[in-house]
């Protein structure tokens, strides 16, 4: 039994499985982040540091003491701390309502909400102006909300619908306030959740891009623009490179500190079915709750979106198909057209990849992060690409990638892997505060009862993870239907995504382009719905045996 | 590292040989070319399979970016290229190209085909393949209807009437924008210019990062509703409102400003290192061919550089060619490119 006690005592670390399968669980991500982000960023750095073989850090001083270039790194800070708050203070309710509340259509709404990530920034832009959001700092930090919405609803939500209210309500039965109880009970739970969703809605602004030159306005600019600007305009690589230092250095803070906070917790929460933690609105006070939350999501997300319907729709004879039956017509004798179908297939085929690459090495990490001691390093080591601007891991590619047995420039697996490098930290912060969560004694009563390693594993940790892992790859999916960062600096041989059909055609004059290029928009927007309504079906089991 | 050195040296045989004889009309080459372009490149298929059924070599299109990211990712990957050919660098760039050496010699027959005026690179490097004018491009409707007559100058532009009127794109990360910011530097002379900017801004000019906000948000003749009816756009644009336009109007949405345009001319050049110089050549006299130069238009919306190679009729009809645009030694810009945005933003943004 003294075997045990440490178990009991100190429990989510020691669970220690074999050792060819504890490295296997960290050499599998280590191996390809060091493949397929640390070796081409480094290359790239590289070129502007180390120009002739030596070291020359000269840039590192040069943009330090550029003012001009200190006003758009703390900018960039600022107007990301800006949106994550903006975001968090909006998305918590909801996240609350959608994991809480029973309601009709309610996983037609949690899909809904997921549908911005896919959208071209040029697109929602479109959007945006038509609504008479003019280019400005508000623009900024709305379309923020509305990229990141999902990520705050989800992120926390996807825990919050396995938190046992009865915490709470035992809380309150003792004698504490409706906010004391949620102070501190439900907030300390849900804590890794928090973080991990500030996390990545923190490294998403940090780097955005299309939002900063589109909405923002001329006078505007942030460390990943003005990388942009350096690397793939001006070909400063030296400028490029101190810039991307300075991106890095920031992260790594962020991420540690992330760390720290997070480090605090493993309290292992009495997790419960999200089929038994959910039920229908009771009082007026409830309904009142959740019918803001869903006007709200109506005007933040629904609107813009309904706007690109529309005008989908609004041919010059009237409402009708007319623009879907061009997007198969218009161009169709050039060598880069590519029928609609095979454009939603080729989409299909990366997202897939993509979801599977990042599930695999997301996965194995998640295990990792909970179950080493430096697992913490491992989990924030994977978040860098989020961080790190697209172009500088995209010409990273194009420079390091280039001799056997990676030589993978030109080939179409580039692209799926740059989507699940983005992927990766989602699965790993949205699984690892679950299976981090798990009680321990769950484990040990099962395998006590004589069951397997294998079956604890099926019948314990699975039905709680498999819900965390069916919205990772929800996000996965979706990440990779739209196209995001990396890719746009990537060369895309053959194969066209929907986000490339719609670029294209805004690329020229014309009603029929404009028109078509929001039919591929809405087909998207539908095929973003569906594929996450499937993954929310198709989870792995959820905790019902209790 | 012995691969490339191993590479190198095929191609220096292969260069040789091809040097000693040029290749017969109507010999088949079995090898696939890679072309990379810009993403706004377009070619029909047609054209493309009846270049691989007289030669037997196949083209893969490879678009890598915008014209610039394009340009740079071939300069960063010049020990290990791409591919073959690249398509898209434009006289804003050109020097940049030339500078950095990644481009192998080649002067084509057919250019004697091509006026002076496109034959922007006397070391033939590269060879140009269309052209198109950066123009201010109006609403004709919006003009009738507040009964205002359309600017004809860029002095015009600065006038009480147009105040507020006209969007351009932002030099710094949009080609177009770079190539009107060129105008006026041809112009009103290195030392007019920024007067002439400080003039627009107390004009009320708007800056967008783009030309899809310029055009499709801004621009009260686009697509998006926007309420300026004056864009820095193409000359080309008209015929291109008119063409995707269902059903197709009888006069042009959309007007130029003759007196206002830059000419870009587009190249493709032969990547230095690639294993199939005489391949690459005969798609550079291909690309040359009255068969793809008229089919330039309706696909990328751009002139041809060949001086009998027909035009469409939406072309004729529709798109005016400026007489006598405004241009710029491909070195100057070269010089100064940089230095014009940095004191462009200063002048307009800041």
């Amino acid at each position: 039994m003294d075997r045990h006690r440490p178990a009991l005592t100190h429990p989510v670390r020691s669970v220690r499985p074999l050792r060819p399968v504890r490295w296997i669980l960290v050499a599998v991500p280590v191996a390809f982040l060091v493949a397929f982000f640390a070796y081409p960023v480094a290359t790239i750095l590289g070129r502007g540091l180390w120009p002739d073989g030596h070291l020359d850090l000269s840039p590192l001083g040069d943009v330090a003491g550029n003012a001009a270039l200190r006003d758009v790194a703390w900018f960039t800070v600022w107007q990301a701390a800006l949106s994550t708050m903006l975001a968090l203070a909006v998305g918590l309710p909801g996240a609350f309502v959608l994991a809480r509340y029973r309601f009709p259509g309610r996983s037609l709404v949690r899909a809904l909400i997921v549908v911005p990530f896919v959208l071209p920034t040029i697109v929602v832009a479109s959007a945006f102006l038509a609504l008479g959001v003019e280019p400005s700092l508000g623009a900024i930090l709305l379309a923020h909300v509305f990229f990141n919405y999902a990520v705050v609803v989800r992120t926390v939500g996807g825990l919050w619908a396995h938190l046992d209210p009865q915490q709470e309500e035992a809380a309150r039965v003792l004698g504490a306030s409706r906010l004391r109880a949620f102070t501190r009970v439900t907030l300390p739970a849900l804590r890794p959740a928090i973080l991990a969703a500030a996390s990545i809605t923190f490294l998403f602004t940090f780097t955005s891009f299309g939002v900063i030159l589109v909405l923002g306005g001329p006078t505007r600019a942030t460390l990943e623009t003005e990388i942009y600007r350096q690397t793939a305009q001006l070909l400063d690589l030296r400028t490029a490179a101190a810039l991307s230092i300075l991106q890095l250095v920031a992260v790594v803070v962020l991420l540690v500190a992330t760390g720290r906070f997070q480090g605090r917790r493993a309290v292992a929460l009495g997790l419960r079915a999200a089929a038994v933690t959910t039920r229908s609105v009771r009082s007026v006070g409830e309904r009142a709750l959740l019918g803001a939350n869903l006007a709200l999501m109506l005007a933040l997300l629904g609107v813009p979106m309904a706007v690109l319907v529309a005008r989908s729709f609004a041919t010059a004879n009237g409402p009708g198909f007319g623009f879907y039956r061009a997007l198969g017509e218009l161009r169709s004798d050039s060598v880069l057209f590519v029928p609609p179908a095979d454009a939603v297939v080729n989409s299909l085929l990366f997202a897939t990849v993509a979801t599977a690459i990042a599930l695999v090495v997301g996965g194995l990490a998640a295990f990792a992060v909970v179950r080493h001691r430096r697992g913490r390093a491992l989990e924030a080591a994977l978040a860098l690409p989020l961080g790190i601007s697209a172009v500088t891991v995209g010409f990273g590619f194009l420079i390091a990638l280039d001799e056997p047995p990676l030589d993978l420039r030109t080939s179409w697996i580039i692209v799926p892997i740059a989507h699940a490098l983005i992927a990766i930290p989602f699965v790993v912060w949205l699984v690892t505060p679950l299976l981090g969560s798990i009680d321990p004694r769950l484990r040990e009563a099962a395998a006590v009862l004589g069951a397997s390693p294998r079956r604890v594993w099926r019948e314990v940790d699975l039905p709680i993870v498999g819900r965390a892992f069916a919205i990772a790859a929800g996000f996965a999916f979706a990440i990779s239907l739209g196209e995001f960062g990396a890719t746009l600096f990537i060369a895309r041989p053959d194969r066209p995504t929907l986000p490339v059909v719609i670029y294209r055609l805004l690329g020229q004059p014309g009603a029929q382009n404009f028109g078509a290029a929001m039919a591929a928009s809405t087909i998207l927007m539908a095929l973003t719905v569906v594929a996450i309504l499937t993954a929310e079906r198709a989870r792995v089991g959820d905790i019902g045996t209790f | 590292m012995r691969r490339r050195g191993f590479s190198i040296l095929c191609c220096a045989l292969v260069t040789a040989t091809s040097l000693a004889g040029a290749p017969a009309a109507g010999a088949r080459d079995d090898v696939t070319l890679t072309l990379v372009t810009h993403d706004s490149f377009a070619i029909s298929k047609s054209v493309l399979r009846s270049f691989t059924r007289e030669t037997g070599i196949k083209v893969r299109v490879l678009p890598s970016g915008d014209a610039g990211a394009a340009l740079n990712q071939a300069i960063l990957t010049k020990d290990a290229p791409l591919g073959d050919l690249l398509f898209g660098v434009d006289n804003t760039f050109l020097s940049r190209a030339l500078d950095e050496g990644v481009f192998e010699r080649y002067r084509s027959p057919a250019l004697t085909r091509v006026p002076a005026a496109y034959r922007i690179d006397t070391t033939h490097h590269v060879t140009p393949v269309d052209h198109g004018d950066v123009c201010i491009n109006d609403d004709t409707a919006w003009f009738a209807e507040h009964g205002l007559a359309v600017p004809r100058t860029l002095d015009d532009l600065t006038k009480p009437a147009y105040k507020g009127r006209l969007v351009v794109e932002n030099p710094a990360t949009s080609s177009p924008g770079l190539a009107f910011l060129l105008a006026t530097v041809d112009r009103y002379g290195e030392d007019g210019w920024r007067a002439y900017w400080e003039r627009l801004r107390a004009n009320d000019v708007k800056v967008v990062s783009g030309w899809e906000q310029a055009y499709n948000g801004e621009f009260s003749a686009g697509e998006g509703g926007g309420d300026r009816p004056l864009v820095v756009s193409y000359a080309s644009s008209p015929a291109a409102a008119v063409y995707f336009s269902d059903p197709r109007p009888t006069e042009a949405p959309v007007g130029t400003v003759l007196d206002t345009c830059f000419r870009q001319v587009e190249l493709v050049g032969i990547l230095r290192g690639t294993e199939h110089p005489r391949a690459a050549r005969r798609l550079i006299d291909f690309m040359l061919s009255r068969r793809f130069q008229e089919d330039v238009p309706l696909q990328m919306f751009v002139f041809p550089v060949r001086d009998d190679a027909r035009l469409p009729a939406v072309f004729t009809r529709f798109a005016d060619v400026p007489t006598d645009p405004a241009s710029l030694a491909p070195s100057v810009i070269g010089a100064h490119r940089e230095q014009w945005i940095d004191e462009w933003t200063d002048t307009v943004l800041r």
